[in-house]
């Protein structure tokens, strides 16, 4: 396990380039992740490793061939000081675990890193950070390991307006 | 108490009111799922166990991105839509009305008040229309097919404050480029961008679509302009409509203020490789450039067209340079048609292409080599975004493409 440590503002087109948008297969997607940016990540890449980035992650298109790319890479989680909005949502809904840390700057690239997402903090190099809790309404998501196991057992919601849809 | 724009929207729909931070599972008026993330949409559909979609009549389904099939594997994607369309009884557009966002504005799928959300980020346009409308992923979208309802949290809200009239060869793109510019790629993040003043009460339907078009480049959550009789006036041509009022309170509370006079502007360029990274048009002017887009989303309808043409005048676009313009909807590719653009824009050199995303996406066609230079006056300039991760893109204005195109290097628009 390692960390690959990114900047700020990665944005989908670079986890994902838009010529393989064709493609809904997480392993195939991830012989392509960062193609073209940094075109080590998809051959050295195992089980277990971990992204770490600067601020707004994953910024740009709603695509969610960018997580989906991640996961068939065998990335379960995400260390960055801010998501950008819709892939933090899609990172949850497909099952990866995107943690906000404000010191995720100070992580190496190529570190080993601990992640305790029970007690809300990640150790690096001896040291700990804290990790900002998932927001409660997508925690219960989370556990179940993505939105279509979560949704799978549901047959209608309550919405707002008190009506069942 | 005093509530913003946004939460009165998400109050109204609710019955009751809500308030910013709020998380609510909200009713969604319309959803819009295209070719690219439309499959995987349909895919979580069935994986959610979901076998008829909530209403059929809400779902807008088209094919914008890869049309006509550029590849074995679009063209199956195609057909996968098309069964679902058909045995859902969805109306598919198929590959014939042009981009998703301007044939859900043209078509009256989003109005004041509503919730819409679509399957690209860019689905944030719709608020020019006064609906809060975003963008989410497919797995969303699969929830939102089976029931008809998604949790929101409810945004803050960002106040833009615009007054003040553009000078010539300067408009809502310019306006777009300053504000990404001044409130930075994630200066927005999980909040709405309200865009007011009396330049946004002034500007026609399609500069307010390119303004919200581009508010998911701050990482918004919706882009909204106040509804007002402009905004009327183009849904009742569209669909029956019955007018109220929805508006900010003036002491509602905003994150933040931003202030900007239209008439102090002058032409913006967004720097490769990100779109906050904004300067004024002169000071890269001389730049080679070796293709030109006009088109997109964010400026493809027949006003962005027109504009381009006027500053062509009856010149020829540049020997070295390649111009694609595709305009964003078979309706506006009429319009444009029968006002003797399209033939301008053909007797100067360009290749005119059929209503699609063109190379905003990246993977279809006009895809740029490494060192090559595109100016475009469509949304993302990422790196790699068109192409190559070796080759550059900037964002414009239609009228800073056509002056550039012209000239064959990026060139100021008042200057041709």
């Amino acid at each position: 396990m390692r960390t690959w440590k990114f900047g700020d503002n990665i944005d989908t087109d670079a986890i994902i380039p838009g010529r393989y948008l064709v493609i809904y297969d997480p392993r195939t997607l991830a012989s392509h992740a960062f193609e073209g940016t940094r075109n080590e990540f998809a051959r050295d890449v195992c089980e277990g490793d971990i992204i770490v980035a600067g601020r707004n992650f994953g910024c740009g298109s709603s695509r969610e061939h960018a997580p989906l790319a991640l996961s068939g890479a065998g990335v379960r989680i995400i260390v960055a000081r801010s998501f950008a909005r819709i892939f933090y949502r899609n990172a949850i809904n497909v099952g990866l675990l995107p943690l906000v840390c404000n010191d995720a700057d100070k992580i190496s690239d190529g570190s080993e890193l601990v992640v305790n997402t029970k007690d809300g903090y990640i150790e690096s190099g001896g040291k700990r950070y804290d990790v900002e809790p998932v927001p409660a309404f997508l925690q219960e998501i989370v556990d179940a390991d993505g939105l279509v196991e979560y949704a799978r057992n549901l047959s209608e919601v309550k919405t707002c307006t008190g009506s069942q849809s | 108490m005093a509530a913003t724009l946004v939460e009165k929207i998400f109050s109204r729909r609710c019955g009751h009111p809500v308030r910013a931070g709020d998380v609510i599972m909200a009713p969604v008026d319309t959803a819009m799922i295209h070719d690219i993330t439309g499959p995987l949409a349909v895919q979580k559909f069935r994986e959610m166990g979901g076998t008829r979609v909530f209403d059929p009549e809400k779902v807008v389904l088209l094919f914008d991105h890869q049309i006509p099939a550029d590849s074995l594997p679009a063209a199956e994607n195609h057909v996968f839509l098309r069964k679902f369309a058909a045995e859902q009884n969805i109306h598919n557009l198929d590959i014939k009305e042009g981009i998703c966002h301007q044939v859900v504005m043209e078509r009256g799928r989003a109005g004041p008040g509503e919730i819409v959300v679509g399957a690209d980020s860019h689905t944030c346009m719709y608020g020019a229309a006064g609906a809060f409308s975003t963008g989410i992923g497919s797995t969303d979208m699969g929830f939102v097919l089976k029931f008809g309802a998604l949790y929101f949290r409810v945004p803050m809200t960002i106040r833009v404050e615009v007054n003040g009239a553009f000078s010539p060869r300067v408009g809502p793109k310019d306006l777009i480029l300053a504000i990404a510019g001044e409130i930075r790629a994630d200066g927005a993040n999980y909040q709405a961008l309200e865009f007011a003043g009396s330049t946004m009460e002034g500007m026609d339907m399609a500069g307010r679509m390119t303004c919200c078009n581009m508010a998911v480049e701050m990482g918004a959550k919706a882009g909204i302009v106040p509804p007002d009789g402009i905004t009327w006036e183009y849904l009742r041509a569209r669909r029956a409509v019955n007018p109220f009022s929805l508006t900010s309170d003036p002491d509602a509370r905003f994150t933040s203020l931003h202030q900007f006079d239209a008439g102090h502007l002058s032409p913006k360029v967004a720097l490769p490789h990100n779109v906050d990274l904004v300067v004024d048009v002169a000071k890269v002017a001389g730049t080679k450039i070796d293709q030109v887009f006009i088109g997109s989303c964010t400026n493809g309808r027949f006003e962005d067209l027109r504009e381009a043409a006027e500053v062509l005048g009856n010149r020829s676009f540049h020997d070295s340079v390649r111009v694609l313009v595709i305009p964003a909807s078979r309706i506006e590719y009429l319009k444009a048609l029968r006002a003797g653009l399209i033939e301008q824009f053909v007797a100067a050199g360009a290749l005119v292409e059929a209503p699609c995303c063109g190379p905003c996406m990246g993977g279809a066609f006009g895809l740029l080599a490494p060192g090559e230079v595109s100016l475009s006056t469509s949304n993302r300039n990422f790196r790699g975004r068109q192409g190559s991760a070796e080759s550059m893109v900037y964002l414009c204005s239609p009228a800073t493409a056509a002056a550039s195109a012209v000239r064959g290097e990026i060139t100021d628009p008042r200057e041709v």
